[in-house]
């Protein structure tokens, strides 16, 4: 059978009817942050319910795994301080990188390492298969990637993180609503800026309609993609951080006027395109596979340089600061940074004139990562460990790659570069950003509990302004689960209002009903995507951007009215569309509130050609304070304020807190 | 050679249309899958739905929205029953160094 035959749903339908839930902490989203989130808040004691668009064992960006666990400078054998690493990350970006979400980050990763551990994540190498490898550490057996002397990113063996994470909710007891799609926020009497007090969504199988009554309510549902590029026919294959993840949690905060920031950030990007080869899934020198070696066609080795441009004749040397440098960030250059960053936190990689020297004859393309040439332990952590436990790796790179007789003891991979592609990734098409897909991005403003200006209202993980990355969505979520069920004892269930509800309900349900002229959900992500490529791309002005903005509530007006939905699996991408839109609405308001052009944020005013001047060196914040009426207001960098004296005493608090709840089960 | 399919003058066609590219992310082993459905669990995409016909492998109902992230197969406590298949266009190639031989993903 194929898909063109015809079959009959095979769940039970329920439209129109609706499922009532009751908890302290709601959680909409289990992926990474998700799930840390349930677990502290659940230790707490507070009753805690997840509300999943997909299956929570396996969900979100995060569901197949993690190899590096970067960041954990309160690692034992980090030389580097939490204060050090977030000030290195922060200054990286421009000040455009959240210091709360860093800090916490790089304050409790390992400690956060150590409770997965404690649930029977593996990550030391107590079985001493790299003993003798110079970045094994042979008293915590620990080892660790890119820098070898600063020792703060572990390697870790996380393809089954997140099943031992969903083993532990249900441990703990809790409530799991998977295969639910939050739609919209509960406020307090339906009030639009009030307290939140719950959340409504649609079953994805039978379509019901879900309202959860709670104190307090987190937002970890990642962000939005797809709003630049969308590919029909390879869909999945072209959203890189899975396709749940649109922006739900994006849209409906912003419905009841939550503040965002950084919005106007899109780079040039092609971790979206279709026309992509699996991700890690061809040669490279970056992130997973750094430190690779790459040959030429007639295997003549590119060389590597360091931050001072000084070419290093070793491996070994690749993964060491820099004469005069204490440590380094990423290596390799950086494929999710749209400038490079400052030379001071540079780390090696592979000569920058490589293509000009290519084009001189000297190196002949295609380009292969050469595994057969590398030390056994480098050779060995790249592929295995790296590359197979790193998220979509174990199956599609390295069982499916060795299926078809790939050695990596004697083969080379491929790369793409010069040919069509970059890094791992390749274009589409000139017009290619992304918002969400890679890198620091835009998101919800939080104070340093990680609470938005709606009170009640948390979030976690990818979704914070200026954060990224897995061990940030870890930390994050589970700093966040503590606060949230810190704020739920104080707080009552609130008033629901019964119009706000009703109104959702029919607006959640309206794509099923068929039209003469009905489109379907792809239909309209094509048409956002299109608007964002000609009106908000690389070249903005004040007219393009208006035009946008004409364009999309065109659509918003004319075409989700259409949008068809036969079942309810296509009824949760029709709503995913719509809450694209907005997405896409919310970085154009963003993109003409920030009238000064910014190479460090990607964007590109022609009407403002200046770059970064002083006076637009500022977060921009956008919220809608009241419905359909955009703020803006702008915030200095750093407005977080001091480290310590903020996260120290909350997180003591949420350490204590944690004891109080059923004791962490044991594996 | 048998290429599965008959075909002869007269025989009844369906009108079909196009069927979505690529058309089929994952390959069961009929033989081996015992049509548990795990996979349409846990899949974080909702591609498959359960076979109606109890013990058959599942419907690959929606291929286009496939991550290609390997949930299914990682999962499923049988293996052989399904395996992977990355798009055409997708398919890696590498190099034996020592021969300078070519292959890519099959
Ligand atoms: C292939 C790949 C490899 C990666 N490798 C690494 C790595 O090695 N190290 C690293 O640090 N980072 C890595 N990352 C990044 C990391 O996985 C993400 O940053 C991290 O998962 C973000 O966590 P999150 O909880 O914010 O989002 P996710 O883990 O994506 O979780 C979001 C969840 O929300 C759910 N959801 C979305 N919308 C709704 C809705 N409306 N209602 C209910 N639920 C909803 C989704 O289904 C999903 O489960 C990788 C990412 C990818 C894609
Ligand atoms: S492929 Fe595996 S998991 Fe899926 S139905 Fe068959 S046996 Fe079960
Ligand atoms: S590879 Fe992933 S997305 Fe594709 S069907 Fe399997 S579990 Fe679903």
């Amino acid at each position: 059978m194929s898909a063109n035959d015809r079959h009959l749903w095979p769940y039970p339908i329920r439209y129109g009817q609706t499922d009532t839930h009751e908890t302290d902490v709601l959680i909409l989203g289990g992926g990474i942050a998700g799930v840390w989130a349930a677990i502290s808040a659940r230790r707490t004691g507070a009753r805690v319910a997840i509300m999943e668009k997909a299956d929570t064992r396996r969900s979100g960006a995060g569901g197949t795994g993690v190899d590096h666990w970067g960041y954990a400078a309160d690692n034992p054998c980090s030389t580097i301080t939490p204060e050090e690493m977030t000030r290195a990350l922060v200054d990286n970006h421009f000040g455009y990188r959240s210091g709360i979400s860093t800090y916490i980050l790089a304050s409790s990763a390992y400690e956060t390492l150590l409770e997965l551990e404690s649930m029977g994540g593996k990550v030391r190498d107590t079985e001493g298969e790299f003993k003798g490898a110079p970045f094994r550490d042979d008293k915590t057996k620990l080892l660790f990637a890119y820098d070898y002397d600063s020792r703060y990113c572990i390697r870790v063996w996380g393809a089954n993180f997140k099943p031992l994470l969903h083993r532990q909710c249900r441990r703990l007891g809790v409530e799991l609503l998977d295969r639910t799609t939050a739609t919209a926020l509960l406020t307090e009497d339906g009030e639009h800026g009030a307290r939140v007090v719950g959340a409504m969504g649609i079953n994805c199988h039978t379509g019901a309609f879900v309202v959860v009554r709670a104190k307090a309510v987190i937002l970890s549902t990642n962000r939005p993609q797809r709003i630049f590029t969308f590919s029909s026919e390879h869909r999945g294959a072209a959203a890189h951080r899975g396709g749940s993840n649109v922006g739900n949690g994006y849209a409906m905060a912003w419905r009841i006027g939550a503040e965002f920031t950084l919005m106007e950030k899109t780079i040039r990007s092609p971790f979206a395109s279709p026309y992509s080869y699996p991700t890690y899934g061809t040669g490279n020198a970056l992130n997973t596979w750094y430190p690779c070696t790459i040959v030429d066609a007639n295997n003549k080795e590119v060389p590597w340089v360091d931050c001072n441009g000084l070419v290093l004749a070793t491996v070994e040397e690749r993964c060491h600061p820099a004469a005069g440098q204490k440590f380094f960030l990423m290596g390799g250059g950086n494929a999710s940074q749209p400038h490079p960053g400052l030379k001071q936190y540079a780390g090696p990689k592979l000569i920058p004139d490589l293509e000009e020297r290519m084009r001189k004859g000297e190196f002949t393309p295609p380009f292969y990562a050469d595994l057969t040439s590398m030390p056994w332990y480098e050779r060995k952590a790249i592929w295995g460990l790296m590359v197979g436990q790193e998220g979509r790796t174990r199956v599609p790179i390295v069982q499916t790659y060795e299926a078809s007789g790939f050695d990596p003891s004697k083969d080379m991979l491929q790369t793409y570069d010069f040919l069509r592609g970059q890094g791992m990734r390749e274009f589409m098409m000139p017009q290619e950003r992304t918002f969400g897909e890679i890198g620091v991005a835009g998101g919800l403003v939080t104070d340093w509990d990680l609470m938005s200006n709606i009170p009640g209202l948390f979030g976690a993980g990818d979704l914070l302004f200026g954060s990224q990355d897995h061990v940030n969505a870890a930390t994050t979520g589970r700093y966040a689960g503590a606060r949230a069920a810190l704020y739920a004892r104080g707080a009552g269930l609130g008033k629901l209002g019964a119009a706000q509800i009703e109104s959702e309900k029919n607006r959640a349900l309206a794509p099923l009903a068929e039209m003469p002229d009905s489109i379907d959900w792809k239909e309209l992500n094509f048409g956002v995507a299109r608007v964002m490529q000609n009106y908000c791309a690389e070249l903005k002005n004040e007219e393009l951007l208006s035009l946008a903005e004409t364009w999309l509530a065109d659509l918003e007006q004319n075409e989700v009215r259409k949008v068809f939905a036969g079942n309810p699996h296509q009824l949760m991408r029709a709503l995913d569309v719509m809450d694209i839109l907005t997405c896409a609405q919310m970085i154009v308001h963003a993109s003409k509130a920030r009238r000064a052009s910014s190479e460090v944020l990607s964007f590109s005013r022609l009407d403002y050609p200046e770059n970064d001047p002083a006076e637009w060196h500022k977060y921009i914040v956008i919220r809608q304070d009241q419905p359909g009426r955009v703020h803006t207001s702008g915030r200095p960098l750093g407005f977080w304020g001091p480290y310590q004296p903020n996260y120290g005493p909350r997180h003591a608090e949420n350490l204590a807190a944690m004891q109080a709840g059923p004791a962490p089960a044991m594996p | 050679m048998n290429s599965g399919r008959e075909h002869s003058a007269g025989q009844q066609v369906y009108a079909e249309p196009n069927r979505p590219t690529p058309g089929r992310p994952l390959l069961f082993d009929p033989n081996v899958c015992n049509g548990c459905n795990l996979c349409v669990t846990v899949c974080p995409e909702d591609v498959f739905i359960p076979n109606a016909t109890k013990g058959q492998p599942p419907i690959i109902l929606y291929p286009e929205e496939c991550w290609y992230c390997g949930v299914c197969v990682d999962d499923c406590n049988h293996p052989g029953a399904i395996r992977l298949s990355h798009p055409l266009q997708q398919r890696a190639r590498w190099k034996r160094k020592a021969t300078g031989e070519h292959f890519r993903l099959r």
